[in-house]
């Protein structure tokens, strides 16, 4: 069956078209009424082991193997660019394509900031893989389909009816507790589904930024947030008598209690940047999550890749923005107070 | 057939979030879109420096949007 020839007719096309709506439309609706939906929770789910880890008790929370996975991903391919670095001859696949990946990252990097990118070029470039690779392995199979019957803390409990349901409350307490929200808790979760992953990375963007601010202006870079002088200079006390004197001083005065006040904020500002990061990382990945739940409970099979077409982009995107976010407020940390505006 | 008390506040209230939330960023979005084009046809040759800042602005504008989806999903799964 030759589709190219087939689309050149009218008949052909027709055809074609029914035969691909009446695909897709049978093997969509089929699974109407199906399945339940997963449950679908805000925090991550917890996976109950049978032993006890230090930090966590008796449980992992779902989003961890998720960034285990990321992580054995990257450095194994780190360590196969590593050995492919010892060999003789032309430059295996692996190295070339590693390379290229660097080299396109430094040049958008030294496009943005300059100079200064190869000072940053680790970390944004770890934070563009880390975020990208993992948002990825969101939308492998089996990640939260795969799963075991546990206590879900998102799961609706069972229905008792109203009438009864100030007695049981009152004298079952514990008992409601265990039975009822049993959900499929499953493996593996998208690694930045989880607020505390994007936390993390959000708080260690910050205070590099703060690193690096000391690393190239020394202590001045305080001079960004406690900034208590004003551009006039100060009044010499012999030739400004009178009205004129005081007026002139009065400004002064308040140039620099506002400039002050100007400083202290920009401390909280700096503080605050934590929350828009890991919000706008947690809040495109979640929702993708539900996204492709929902749609992949509607339609088994082809509406879903759609969304997971979409998921892709979106997921290398929110890297992207993250990484480039980051690299700008290095940049910006970095740069001298003084020497712009006064 | 409509849950009852405090169930279907809630899926009022996700709704309406979302439904208010995404209205500013959306047009701050298409806002931001049409001065990098104008600014790109004004100078074509500086489209990368534009378009990097252009992309930058507008995830800094969606994050807004964001902001509201992550409210309307607390409300209904949390």
């Amino acid at each position: 069956m030759n589709i190219g020839a087939a689309l050149k007719t009218r008949r052909g096309r027709i055809i074609l078209l029914v035969v691909v709506l009446a695909t897709v439309l049978l093997c969509g609706v089929g699974v109407f009424g199906g399945e339940e939906l997963p449950v679908i929770s805000l925090a991550a789910e917890d996976i109950p082991l049978p032993f006890s880890v230090p930090v966590f008790g008796n449980h992992i929370p779902n989003t961890l193997p998720s960034t285990w996975l990321t992580m054995i991903i990257l450095i194994l391919i780190a360590l196969a660019y590593n050995r492919s670095l010892r060999k003789d001859g032309p430059p295996s696949r692996i190295r070339i394509a590693v390379e290229a990946l660097a080299e396109v990252m430094l040049d958008f990097m030294e496009n943005a900031v300059g100079e200064k990118a190869r000072l940053f070029f680790p970390l944004v470039a770890t934070f563009f893989l880390f975020i990208a690779v993992s948002n990825w392995c969101g939308i492998l199979p089996g990640f939260g389909s795969v799963g075991v019957y546990a206590v879900h803390h998102g799961a609706p409990a069972e229905h008792v009816d109203d009438e009864h349901a100030e007695e049981v409350a009152s004298t079952e307490h514990e008992e409601e507790g265990g039975h009822e929200n049993l959900a499929l808790v499953p493996f593996f979760r998208s690694a930045n589904a989880h607020l505390s992953t994007t936390l993390a990375l959000a708080l260690i963007s910050v205070a590099a930024a703060q690193y690096f601010g000391f690393r190239a202006l020394g202590i001045s870079y305080l001079d960004k947030y406690f900034n208590f002088r004003a551009s006039s200079p100060k009044p010499d006390p012999a030739t400004q008598k009178g009205l004129e004197g005081i007026i002139s001083k009065m400004a002064r005065g308040m140039e620099i209690l506002i400039n002050g006040i100007v400083g202290l904020l920009e401390i909280i500002l700096e503080a605050l940047k934590v929350l828009p990061f890991s919000f706008r990382l947690f809040g495109n990945i979640f929702a993708g999550e539900v996204l492709l739940f929902v749609v992949s409970y509607l339609f088994a099979f082809v509406f879903p890749l759609i969304f997971l077409g979409l998921e892709l982009f979106v997921g290398l995107i929110q890297g992207l923005i993250f990484a480039m976010l980051t690299l700008v407020f290095f940049s910006i940390a970095t740069t001298s107070h003084h020497g712009e505006e006064h | 057939m409509w849950p009852e008390g405090v169930e279907s506040v809630k899926i009022a209230a996700t709704a309406l979030t979302i439904m208010f939330g995404v209205i500013f960023p959306a047009f701050s979005i298409g806002w931001i879109g049409s001065k990098a084009m104008e600014a790109i046809g004004r100078n074509p040759e500086a489209s990368g420096g534009i378009l990097t800042s252009m992309i930058l602005a507008a995830a800094l504008a969606e994050a807004i949007a964001i902001y509201a989806l992550v409210v309307a999903l607390a409300i209904k799964f949390a």
